[in-house]
């Protein structure tokens, strides 16, 4: 009997599950934050009753979803119905596999990895086109359609900024993006990429102002209206999780990763996961901020950001780089 | 050695099972699906050759943009199953044919002396590992040696482009459109005008 297949096995589910209950965790704790700021910016207390300061009110509303009866509609397509949140869940949890949150500290160091997290988060569509098809019903179908077209658009230019940043560190390794930053972070020559990127992130996790996939002013709850009990719970739960990985996405890419701001002597001595960490609650406050500021987008709106400006400005400015690159001699290798 | 073996089985088998679903499944929007899972398996077997970069191509391209189209659209037609069984008969010496044809070419190739070297050097299944990334090997060669070709790829698919659009782009009378420049640009002294209202009279 050979062991050895067996111990690397083990040490492969103790790294995923190392990764994976943390994330969990933290998308408890980021729906607890997000009610907190809410009630924060719109003068309201928020939870407040469950444990001290309200903190387990997470757990305890995933309990009570949880215990409820899950109702499966007579008229759905049953297997693509029960499918549909799994593959959400599923693929919101797979992008972790690459991430780097400290020199090393990475499920596995592929060389696409940037590729592969630009995948998994065009994959998340099928997650809601699938509960809306198969629910068989008016108003998850009409969220399913605009969550397909949404996605796809704003996939395209974030595509575009992917490569402005591969540009610059010619490598499509996440680690290797990283140590590109350690001069100067990304977020700072491209700036207005940093922003479009952010402002792509939000629509492509059907965040406010772009949440039209679920828009409960015209929809009832959109793709997800027919779901009950624990398939709504991974629902949520996955599109908190693909939040929080669309802010490491933006923190790899334009915020230095685990790097700190300046190499000098307090700030190089906390450990990188810790900047990491700090970085991602930052960009999750923007996401927070941002659905408690702005109303939401009218369709049109939203289309006409995506293809009419967005896409135009991001291809000037890949171009753009690339003939800066080129004329200084800049490119990477 | 028998890790990677597995795998390729399990990739293949899914791979070609789910293409047989895909022909064979009643319902149209599950056919796509099988589609998209036969892509993803392609894709695996991608990674299995150390060919990352066209693995994750792969699924961006055809599962992430392609396939979520061919879905959107056939999730909105309304399809009528007993019409669309009808044809069977009609339809099936064409696809036999098409299907005898494409087994007699995979035989060939099979059987000519190139292919059947790899099949008898029993090369066992496992990542090519090579210093530099795929991704700029395939750049390397694809700017250099195929760089014409590459360029004329680009024209076909600009044609194509600006067709749809030309096909599909109808100047409709009556269409309300927002121009934003002109919203942002209003402030009081045009949108809002003072009347003085005698009492009794209106306006």
């Amino acid at each position: 009997m050979n062991y050895d297949i067996l111990i690397t096995g083990l040490i492969i589910v103790a790294q995923i599950l190392a990764v994976v209950v943390p994330v969990l965790i933290s998308v408890a704790f980021l729906v607890y934050a997000e009610r907190k700021v809410l009630a924060l910016i719109q003068l309201r207390r928020g939870p407040n009753i469950v444990g001290p300061f309200g903190i387990l009110q997470s757990f305890a509303d995933a309990l009570k979803l949880i215990t409820k009866e899950n109702i499966i509609p007579s008229g759905s397509n049953k297997i693509v119905f029960i499918l549909a949140p799994i593959i959400t869940m599923v693929l919101s949890l797979a992008g972790w596999a690459v991430i780097p949150f400290a020199p090393g500290w990475v499920v596995s160091d592929i060389n696409v990895g940037i590729m592969y997290l630009f995948a998994v988060s065009s994959l998340g569509v099928y997650g809601i086109i699938m509960a809306g098809w198969a629910s068989n019903s008016q108003y998850p179908f009409l969220g399913a359609l605009r969550s397909a077209a949404q996605m796809v658009s704003y996939e395209v230019s974030i595509g575009f900024v992917i490569i402005t940043v591969l540009l610059c560190v010619g490598s499509l390794n996440l680690t290797k993006i990283v140590l590109a930053q350690q001069t100067v972070w990304f977020a700072i020559p491209l700036l207005p990429m940093f922003i479009i990127f952010f402002i792509s992130a939000l629509a492509e996790t059907n965040r406010l102002p772009f949440d039209l996939p679920e828009d409960e002013s015209t929809l009832v709850a959109g793709f997800f209206t027919e779901y009950s009990s624990a398939s709504f719970v991974l629902f949520f739960l996955g599109e908190y999780a693909s939040m929080i990985l669309m802010s490491s996405m933006t923190v790899i890419l334009f915020l230095g990763g685990w790097l700190p701001p300046f190499d000098v002597y307090p700030l190089n001595v906390v450990p990188g996961v810790i900047w990491f960490t700090v970085k991602i609650i930052f960009i999750l406050f923007l996401f927070i901020w941002v659905r408690g500021t702005f109303p939401r987008y009218r369709y049109d709106q939203l289309m006409r950001l995506g293809w009419k400006v967005f896409l135009p400005f991001s291809l000037f400015w890949v171009v753009a780089t690339s003939g800066f690159l080129v004329y200084f001699e800049m490119l990477p290798n | 050695m028998i890790l990677y073996s597995l795998t390729f089985y399990l990739f293949s088998s899914v791979a070609v099972l789910s293409a047989l679903m895909v022909i064979s499944a009643k319902n149209p929007v599950h056919s796509v699906l099988f589609l998209i899972l036969s892509f993803v398996n392609a894709s695996g077997l991608f990674v299995l050759l150390g060919a990352e970069f066209l693995a994750m191509i792969l699924v961006v391209v055809y599962v992430g943009a392609v396939a979520v189209l061919f879905l959107f659209v056939v999730m909105m037609l309304d399809i009528n199953f007993v019409k669309l069984r009808e044809g069977f008969l009609q339809y099936l010496p064409f696809g036999a044919l098409l299907g005898i044809v494409l087994v007699i070419e995979l035989g060939i190739l099979f059987l000519t002396d190139r292919s059947s070297n790899i099949y008898n050097n029993q090369t066992p299944l496992q990542p090519i590992v090579s210093e530099v990334e795929n991704t700029k090997m395939i750049g390397q060669i694809l700017y250099t040696e195929y760089f014409y070709l590459f360029q004329i790829c680009g024209i076909i698919l600009l044609v194509a482009m600006i067709g749809s659009i030309t096909l599909t782009l109808r100047d409709k009378g009556g269409v309300k459109r927002q121009n934003i420049d002109s919203q942002n640009t209003v402030d009081a002294s045009i949108a809002i005008e003072k009347k003085k209202v005698k009492i009794g009279e209106g306006i």
